[in-house]
């Protein structure tokens, strides 16, 4: 190839690295506006951690995918003890706890335990005899290796969390070719369980599901949140009432407008334009995964690659719901906008690890591989 | 799904992969599209509505009360006013923790314990966004340590505006009564948001009640952006209140204060009208309440002190205190008698009494032969003792009420008490009794089943004085008041009567100190007791047991400009307790600097003016309200 760029450069993924640029840019610059046009405590670190976990997907996507591999299935083991950890941990400290302190920074073994669990499954698939995929065989495993890090998690309780890990593993099985019909019984089963779970389950859980189906039943208690973002998003109309001028966030009427909510803060910012932007974004980042997913020749790389793909949209999908009122208030950040580390790191791997699916790809075929947009 | 016998290979697998990513992708697609919807429709169709919930949250639209309208006298000098104030309440909804925001408040304002508790009872009716007053007057000081503690005190308003002032203090209590915060009931009836304005305060009696609408004047706003813990960030914009409307009273502001102060530590009230048109120029009830305090809330214990004062300050007697008229009736009587054919110079001999069948009414002395204007001049009761017999009271009566005794006046919604003036018919109606001749007599001397209040007094001596109908009003109007249908002959009398009374009967002490200008007046002394029980309440008996001490006079004797009434609850007698006050209030309104310097002379004997012996009365009062050692007056204060 001919070019000026040198190929290590030019291999590259440019749409994927593009697209996160802009994404996480729009991000460092919302926070910097939710910080009341500060610097810190939130935009300079979050510009900070982007670079490093960056950085971290860049070589991540330079390992040979033997690696990924031979390490899905410790990592999947090590992930699940690590969130075993944290909730003993957690529980002898009393109360709930979803984060391990190492001393140097707060990890969220949860978040880890999601890009495990497709590695795992999509290893899992790859050992497995295609004629095994819609038998028994097949399908105990997945659905144990899925529901251990759910249940765990549930019991944290990070609802938000264990509907993703729930999420990426059923797409993940989804692709693998289990009969569909599974899926809807678990959808029936899921629908059947939801009033059960409202009855019995936790307080925190019914009062959320309570709230989000009468957000005006308690205006200034969980509802507060979502009718708050729905002021934010509606006022904001088509251009946004302009960069650092979003009242709801600036005078604390939203509050979490640097976290969960921050997409409500865009869009008063920025409007509809600006939320148009961010969701094609997003749209087009996990095309361009499932666009890897099919160019791969090996299943392993397949199933990962369009799992991970998935899962970052997962987030991004339940986040943007529950911001627009269509969806329960679970604590789901937006990925690579929202401040905190844990969905970064974990939304960063899922890149890295992607990254290095395409760069196996372009190097395993001469023509590159398919391109598929 | 599942296809019978279909081998499944590596290669279906694949098929079934590419096609169930395409569906995720198609799905994330949908759902996309769907999230873009969603937030089209909220961004674009209920834009307007957002929009306005946004600027509801932020844009916080506060009321400023108003400022009332000033009370003026008729030379303009203000009665009422506004003084720009620092104030603090607190709205109950917004209080996180009472009893702490209470003790902190009560540190900062350094409030004393009967402040404080005060307030917690207050608190402890408090409602919704109903302000409870926390302290007004505050020093700017205090109110920058309040607005720099306010974070941490939710549900506390410090507010800067204008608050009700009456310069001349307890001398307007009666007359313009006070203002005081909208309580719950009056809220609930009109639903207003104004009245639940912190600082905003309606007329709660007297004047400023009756007059509240056109006081009250327009609220303005002022727009701030607040943050969701309600600080504020910034000004957006001020509209400007509207003050009420003054209100010009009759009234003659320096009278007004010189006849409260000049009734000292006594019990009564005095009334002042202008002879030519009617209108009242001092309206005075002693003691009083202070309508600042009131107006900022008054303290329960400064209320307890006042209703148990047997002195009776929270009742207005110019209108509401009914008192025997005793003597004072008797130049009216004399009219009626001149009505009824009495010839003037007609004698009757007084032997010290008058004998009615078996029973002897007595006079205060031997008068001896005296005619009409003598038997004014000297107060003697068998002159009118005998005409009373001869004509019965029911003519007597009659001309009573013409003069406006008995009568209940429009007088700007002020509460009055109007009395008794017998006649057979009302003992018929009332008693199932007939008239008898005693009635009479005790009647025409102002007893027995006759009783009066002060401004009806004040009304019917303005009326003898000028032979004119005269109404009595506080709001100036140009109404020419009708004549009497009195002969001015007679009246003349009776003012000859009324004259001879101050220069050479029965008030000869209390003549004017002024070259040329002289007052007619009559004195009066009405007992407390049961006139029949045979004690009398003289200076020997409890003060509550003392005769009632009354004054009717006009003046100058020739030309009346002015006349009034003054009652002295207990004061002894008419000439000794009443005359003087009117005296030194007469002549106050010919020579001001005169009159004001024997006022002080007697305040330094008193223990200072109105506000000062209130505010040594209510330390004493706390004292004992608190075990402490009883702790007398301080006697000497002068100002």
């Amino acid at each position: 190839m001919l070019s000026i760029v040198p190929r290590p450069i030019a291999d590259l993924p440019w749409r994927a690295i593009t697209l996160l640029l802009l994404i996480a840019g729009l991000g460092v610059i919302v926070l910097y506006s939710a910080a009341g046009g500060n610097a810190s405590p939130w935009a300079l670190s979050h510009a900070i951690r982007f670079s490093v976990l960056f950085t971290v997907a860049l070589v991540m996507s330079r390992l040979p995918l033997s690696w990924y591999r031979h390490l899905a299935f410790p990592a999947y083991g090590v992930a699940i003890i690590m969130v075993l950890l944290t909730e003993l941990v957690g529980h002898v400290a009393g109360g709930a706890q979803s984060w391990l302190d190492l001393g140097i920074i707060r990890l969220q073994p949860s978040e880890l335990a999601k890009p495990a669990l497709v590695l795992a499954l999509a290893r899992f698939y790859e050992l497995v005899p295609p004629s095994e995929v819609r038998k028994l065989g097949g399908i105990w495993p997945p659905v144990i290796m899925i529901l251990v890090p759910t249940g765990l998690v549930i019991l944290q309780p990070d609802l938000g969390t264990a509907i993703t890990i729930l999420a990426s593993g059923a797409v993940a099985m989804f692709l693998a070719g289990t009969p569909i019909r599974l899926f809807a019984i678990g959808g029936l089963a899921g629908v059947v369980s939801v009033p059960l779970l409202l009855i019995y389950g936790f307080d925190h859980w019914r009062n959320r599901a309570m709230t989000f189906l009468d957000p005006a039943s308690d205006p200034l208690g969980a509802g507060y949140h979502i009718t708050q973002s729905k002021i934010a998003i509606g006022s904001g109309g088509i251009f946004g009432k302009g960069f650092l001028n979003g009242t709801q966030v600036h005078l604390n009427y939203l509050p979490e407008g640097h976290t969960d909510f921050v997409f409500a803060l865009i869009a008063e910012e920025f409007g509809l334009a600006g939320g148009l932007f961010l969701i094609v974004g997003f749209i087009l980042l996990t095309w361009w995964g499932l666009g890897v997913a099919l160019a791969a020749t090996e299943r392993f790389q397949r199933i990962a690659a369009a799992t991970l793909a998935t899962t970052v949209f997962i987030y991004v999908a339940i986040n943007l719901l529950m911001v627009m009122g269509l969806a329960p208030v679970i604590g789901i950040p937006l990925p690579l906008i929202s401040h905190g580390g844990s969905s970064m790191m974990t939304v960063m791997i899922c890149m890295g690890m992607l990254m290095a699916i395409d760069r196996n790809n372009r190097q395993s075929g001469s023509s590159a591989g398919r391109v598929v947009s | 799904m599942r296809r019978p016998g279909k081998l499944i290979t590596r290669n279906s697998l694949n098929i079934t992969f590419n096609r169930r990513t395409m569906l995720i992708g198609g799905a994330q697609g949908l759902l996309g599209t769907v999230l873009a919807g969603r937030m089209a429709y909220i961004s674009i169709v209920e834009n307007e509505r957002y929009k306005m919930l946004s600027e509801s949250n932020r844009v916080n639209l506060t009321l400023i009360p108003p400022r009332r309208g000033w009370i003026i006298d008729r030379h303009g000098k203000p009665l009422a006013n506004n003084k720009a104030d620092f104030r603090v309440d607190l709205i109950p909804q917004r209080v996180r923790d009472v009893d702490t925001t209470i003790s902190q408040l009560g540190t900062i304002l350094r409030m004393t314990p009967d402040e404080i508790d005060d307030l917690r009872v207050a608190m402890k009716d408090a409602r919704g966004l109903q302000p409870v007053p926390v302290a007004a007057g505050l020093t700017w000081e205090d109110f920058a340590t309040l607005s720099v503690r306010l974070p941490d005190l939710p549900g506390v308003a410090p507010q800067r505006g204008f608050s009700r002032q009456y310069p001349t203090g307890a001398a307007v209590g009666h007359l313009l009564g006070y203002v005081g915060i909208a309580n719950a009931e009056e809220y609930e009836q009109s639903k207003n948001p104004l009245l639940i304005t912190p600082g905003f305060k309606i007329g709660k009696d007297g004047l400023e009640k009756y007059y509240e609408e056109r006081l009250e004047g327009k609220p303005g706003a002022r727009k701030v952006e607040v943050t969701a813990r309600g600080k504020i960030v910034r000004e957006l914009g001020v509209k400007e209140d509207v003050p009420g409307k003054p209100l010009k009273l009759t009234i003659d502001g320096g009278l007004q204060e010189f006849v409260a102060r000049r009734m000292g530590r006594e019990s009564g009230a005095a009334v002042v009208i202008d002879c030519q048109t009617g209108g009242i120029l001092a309206f005075s009830s002693m003691p009083s309440f202070d309508p600042n305090s009131f107006s900022d809330g008054i303290g329960r214990l400064e209320y307890a002190m006042m209703s148990q004062d047997e002195r009776v300050p929270l009742l207005n007697k110019a209108t509401r205190g009914l008192y025997p008229p005793g003597s004072t009736l008797k130049p009216m009587a004399a009219v009626a008698c001149l009505q009824n054919g009495v010839d003037p110079e007609e004698t009757v001999n007084c032997p010290g009494g008058y004998r009615l069948g078996n029973r002897f009414y007595q006079c205060l002395g031997r008068h001896g032969p005296v005619n009409m204007t003598r038997a004014i001049e000297k107060s003697c009761n068998t002159y009118f003792y005998a005409q009373a017999h001869r004509l019965g009271y029911d003519k007597i009566a009659m001309v009573a009420r013409e003069m406006g005794l008995g009568e209940e006046f429009d007088l700007a919604g002020l509460n009055q008490r109007y009395g008794t003036i017998p006649d057979s018919e009302w003992k018929m109606r009332k008693y199932k009794q007939g008239w008898t001749a005693s009635d009479s007599l005790n009647a025409v001397i102002g007893q027995g089943y006759v009783i009066v209040n002060p401004l009806q007094l004040a009304v019917m001596t303005a009326r003898l004085a000028s032979g004119r109908k005269l109404y009595p009003h506080l709001i100036p109007n140009d109404k020419i008041a009708p004549t009497l249908p009195f002969s001015p002959e007679h009246l003349a009398i009776a003012q000859q009567g009324m004259a001879q009374v101050v220069s050479q009967g029965t008030a000869a002490r209390s003549k004017l100190p002024l070259d040329g200008i002289a007052m007619a007046g009559k004195t009066g002394t009405a007992q407390v007791r049961g006139f029949g029980s045979g004690s009398r309440g003289g200076a020997g008996v409890p003060w509550k047991y003392r005769d009632h001490g009354l004054f009717v006079c006009f003046a100058p004797v020739e030309q009346p400009l002015y006349a009034a009434a003054v009652v002295i609850e207990h004061g002894l007698g008419g000439s000794r307790a009443a005359a003087p006050v009117a005296k030194d209030f007469m002549t106050y309104m010919f020579d001001p600097q005169k009159a004001m310097d024997s006022l002080l002379a007697l305040e330094a004997g008193w223990g200072g003016n109105i506000a000062e012996r209130m505010a040594s009365e209510f330390a004493s009062f706390r004292a004992r309200a608190e075990g402490l050692v009883p702790e007398a007056p301080a006697e000497g204060e002068a100002d």
